[in-house]
């Protein structure tokens, strides 16, 4: 699935342009940050812990007001919209959070069905059990439908996460960090189940990840955030072969 | 030197609190205004109401009696004193319906209802719960806090009416305690010595508290910081601000309503 890539603005899906947030006075997280993403390209973010990967996915949906830059999803600007105009934006965007953020209140089914009744309210109740049912066995927990999400372990609550995002079939997909915390068998299936996604609806996605597998299966660029800015961008091969010691030091367990 | 210090750290805390003041405002108006946009979601607000109206109801009513009963064995050696012991239900009626019932249920709320909101919401907050609404396009202030405040602001009212009831009810548990009167003359005595006016200042009043218990225990989870410890600062703040301006309101509605009747 790897194909070249042009940073070619035109056919850019998310394209961000000297971003910058600072929390408090001290802490600038993003300096003036450049990232294009194509359409039905995959984008893994690294980056260490603490680099702003999460801020940088969070100013995309609009969750975390940026200071500066302008963030372009679907060629529009979106510092410049409205609630509403935001929100018909973000119906389009998939958004996995690196905590899962179940409704802890709802048992799985009604998690995954909150979106859902809400933005198509002419389905009827059948049409939402049945996109509840496939959601969750594309996920592979079709048995935890009735259970509340306190009753699941971690990886569990991810998947079902994914279930719900995927729920209303987003054109772009953010991952902040689908496989942490999965054993190595569980975070292959969703590594694949990201690729298929990624070919099934012809997405585009940034994914935000620790893990090195998951990088070179799902990404077809790799993106490396540093200092608040990307640092180098190429394929996973560029990425992985490149000489530059800080780089390097991401990939020296693979060696 | 040292005054200099003393000085900034008091503009300081003002300014913090005038910050506070002004963010609390804010989150009222937001409310105002969200309360008229559509979608209105009303299974949640009936839900809320089950919630917050049903459950509380045991504790209600325990309360109720026992206000009622105290209120009756503590007045009772008084008012036989002075030979006025007829007066005991048209007494005991009068205070529940009037004070006690609606500040002692409306304290009981704060505690339950309003540090539950905070607790709840507090650890939404933290646990990415409502920035996961917002991504999904829902609007989280208008499912989570809309829907509370409107189901506060209902049943408190009614929770205090059924304390009224109760609370009557244990007053004359108190007086047959010494068996000289039926609970028919008991309860005609009461409603005679009542005014329909007692009631609709006390309901009023307590709406006002059911929408502070609702808009403090929400603003404080809606607005907790990050980290689980902010979730129990919420619940309690919650409990605090929320007891407190029951207070306040009932101070307010006692100089009003001598200023109306
Ligand atoms: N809401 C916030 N308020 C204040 N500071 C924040 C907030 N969110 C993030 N930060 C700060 O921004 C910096 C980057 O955080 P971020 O969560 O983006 O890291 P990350 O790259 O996702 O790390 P990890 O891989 O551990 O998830 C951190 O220093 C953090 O303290
Ligand atoms: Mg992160």
């Amino acid at each position: 699935m790897k194909k070249d890539v042009s940073n070619k603005e035109s056919d850019s899906i998310i394209s961000i342009q000297g971003l910058s947030k600072s929390f408090g006075k001290e802490n600038q997280v993003l300096k003036n940050l450049n990232l294009n993403v194509n359409k039905g390209e995959s984008m893994v973010l690294l980056g260490r812990s603490g680099s702003g990967k999460s801020v940088a996915i969070k100013c995309i949906v609009g969750l975390i007001k940026a200071d500066s830059g302008s963030i372009k999803v679907f060629g529009k600007d979106l510092l410049a919209m409205n609630t509403q105009q935001l929100n018909e934006e973000r119906l389009k965007i998939g958004f996995l959070f690196q905590s899962a953020a179940l409704y802890d209140s709802m048992t799985v089914a009604e998690n995954l069905g909150f979106p859902l009744r809400r933005h198509s309210p002419d389905l009827t109740e059948d049409e939402i059990n049945t996109c509840i049912k496939a959601a969750l066995e594309s996920v592979g927990l079709i048995d935890a439908i009735q259970k509340m999400p306190s009753a699941l372990s971690g990886g569990m609550r991810k998947r079902i996460a994914m279930a719900r995002t995927l729920i209303l079939k987003p054109e772009i997909m953010l991952y902040d960090e689908p496989t942490t915390g999965l054993d190595t068998i569980t975070s292959r299936e969703i590594s694949e189940l990201m690729v298929k996604i990624q070919e099934e609806y012809q997405s585009s996605s940034i994914i935000i990840t620790h893990d090195l597998a998951c990088a070179k299966r799902t990404g077809n660029q790799v993106a490396i955030l540093q200092n608040g800015r990307i640092g180098f961008q190429g394929t996973y091969e560029e990425v992985s072969n490149s000489t530059l010691p800080w780089i390097q030091e991401f990939f020296i367990d693979k060696k | 030197m040292e005054e200099i210090s003393k000085h900034t750290y008091v503009l300081q805390q003002l300014r913090e609190l005038f910050l506070a003041m002004g963010k609390a405002t804010l989150f009222n108006l937001r409310f105002f205004r969200e309360l008229f946009l559509p979608p209105t979601e009303w299974r949640e607000i009936l839900r809320q109401c089950y919630l917050m109206g049903w459950k509380s109801l045991p504790l209600v009513s325990i309360t109720g009696f026992i206000m009622g009963l105290v209120l009756t064995l503590q007045s009772r050696p008084t008012l036989v004193v002075f030979g006025a012991k007829s007066w005991l239900p048209g007494m005991v009626g009068t205070s529940l319906i009037r004070e006690i019932a609606p500040v002692v249920t409306a304290l009981i709320c704060a505690g339950k209802i309003s540090s539950g909101i905070g607790a709840e919401l507090g650890s939404m907050k933290v646990t990415e719960q409502i920035d996961a609404m917002e991504v999904s396009a829902v609007n989280p202030f208008k499912y989570l806090v809309v829907t509370r405040i409107i189901a506060t602001t209902l049943m408190v009212p009614l929770l205090v009416l059924f304390a009224d009831l109760v609370g009557i009810f244990g007053g004359y548990a108190g007086i047959s305690i010494k068996g000289d009167i039926s609970l028919i003359s008991y309860a005609t005595k009461v409603l005679e010595s009542l005014d329909f006016i007692d009631i609709i200042p006390a309901t009023i009043k307590s709406c006002f508290f059911g929408y502070f218990i609702g808009m403090i225990g929400c603003y404080q989870g809606f607005n907790a910081a990050n980290g689980t410890e902010s979730v129990g600062k919420a619940a309690n703040s919650a409990v605090v601000i929320a007891s407190l301006s029951i207070f306040i309101i009932d101070m307010l509605a006692v100089q009003i309503t001598d200023l109306m009747l």
